[in-house]
């Protein structure tokens, strides 16, 4: 079966690209929605030179497209998107990362379903620290590329996920409630390299804004 | 041991479906999909959990005679959306096609698996069983959300509580 990723080149949608793969399914092309609304409940905001990069080492047709990002407006712009997928690319199903958002998967299933093409969410309801573990055990490298909730701030930006990390984010989760897999919009990703990269990607420049607990790292890639 | 059954046609949707589960379980549990069930899986479960699957997965609904064992089973058994259409299918009631998907509000007029009073819960369903006269509905909005076999310990949920509502899981697995 064909199926296309709602990509946002953080660790979710790589992740569960990466399961699919593992199983024999083939990923015929990257979707990825850029919203100009970063308050989006939707769509995380995705670093779109990243994205670019990334899909060219793992030798993947994208499909970019960007939304103004009102509410109802920006789910019109994702069928658009599918639309699109499955005319150029044959797809049969789509692929997300969705782990707890209801919100984000009951739309994309609903997308779907009128489009008459499957849906999955292979991290749907997983333990958040099994996910971390994960990661780290098939040898991603993902870095935080912005934090938005207190007490992280952009001392955090561009660190690496690995076991530091899961013993510093468990200590705030038990203190703060900060989600350990950024669930709840506490933080977002940027794989720079997995098995399903052809060769790690390094950056070459950043760019930090912000301010307090929120800042974001845009950054370039090679 | 609880046997956890695995309905959906498409091996990437375990984990969305049946994995969950799983992880809610946690212990002493096996799985298995539904075309691979043997007589001794019947005898050495304890329980039975059957899941649901996919929107656009329909391939249950067309094998159903692989469940013809839930009407002389006599253990306790929770079936999950498709899994709770199948249970509804083999004792006699109706296929009928509603689509709900996302977070609803339902009702529990009498307690069910611990759950009691209006709770969140969510949906994915294209079909729902309507139920033979042997069930009693637990819980509806316009559709039969939770019910149980009159006389045998034998509960469905048409929505899927390892999303909202996951004591309902427990519960039966700890009963």
């Amino acid at each position: 079966m064909k199926l296309g990723v709602l990509f946002t080149g953080g660790k979710d949608s790589t992740y569960a690209m990466y399961i699919a793969k593992k199983l024999g399914y083939k990923i015929a092309c990257l979707i990825t929605i850029k919203s100009q609304n970063p308050e989006s409940y939707m769509f995380h905001t995705p670093s779109i030179t990243a994205v670019i990069k990334q899909a060219q080492v793992m030798g993947l047709p994208l499909i970019l497209k960007t939304t103004a990002g009102e509410k109802e407006k920006e789910l019109k712009d994702l069928e658009e998107a599918i639309k699109e997928a499955i005319e150029k690319h044959k797809i049969e199903g789509v692929i997300t990362g969705a782990v707890e958002s209801v919100y984000q998967a009951s739309r994309v299933q609903k997308i779907c379903n009128k489009l008459n093409i499957e849906c999955f969410n292979p991290l749907w309801q997983k333990n958040q620290f099994e996910l971390l573990n994960d990661l780290i055990k098939n040898n991603f490298k993902v870095i935080l590329s912005g934090v938005f909730a207190y007490p992280l701030n952009e001392k955090w930006l561009g660190k690496v996920i690995d076991e530091k990390f899961i013993e510093e984010i468990k200590e705030l989760n038990r203190k703060y409630q900060i989600n350990p897999a950024g669930e709840g919009g506490e933080f977002e990703t940027l794989v720079l390299n997995c098995p399903l990269f052809k060769r790690e990607l390094k950056i070459v420049s950043k760019k930090v804004s912000g301010e307090g607990n929120s800042f974001r790292m845009e950054v370039e890639l090679k | 041991m609880i046997l956890i059954i695995n309905i959906c046609k498409e091996k990437l949707h375990y984990y969305e479906f049946v994995k969950p589960i799983e992880d809610i379980v946690k212990q002493d549990y096996f799985t298995k999909h539904y075309k691979e069930i043997s007589q001794a899986d019947l005898e050495r479960a304890s329980k039975i959990i059957i899941c649901g699957t996919s929107l656009k997965d329909e391939e249950y609904l067309k094998n159903l005679e692989n469940f013809n064992w839930i009407k002389d089973f006599q253990k306790p058994i929770l079936g999950i959306c498709g899994g709770a259409q199948i249970i509804g299918l083999i004792f006699g009631g109706k296929l009928k096609t509603k689509t709900e998907i996302g977070l609803k509000k339902v009702n529990f007029q009498k307690e069910f698996l611990g759950t009691i009073g209006e709770k969140e819960v969510y949906e994915l369903h294209n079909y729902y069983a309507e139920f033979s006269d042997n069930f009693e509905i637990f819980a509806k909005n316009e559709l039969p959300q939770a019910t149980k076999h009159k006389s045998k310990e034998v509960f469905c949920t048409l929505f899927h509580p390892e999303v909202r509502q996951k004591q309902i899981i427990n519960n039966f697995a700890n009963r």
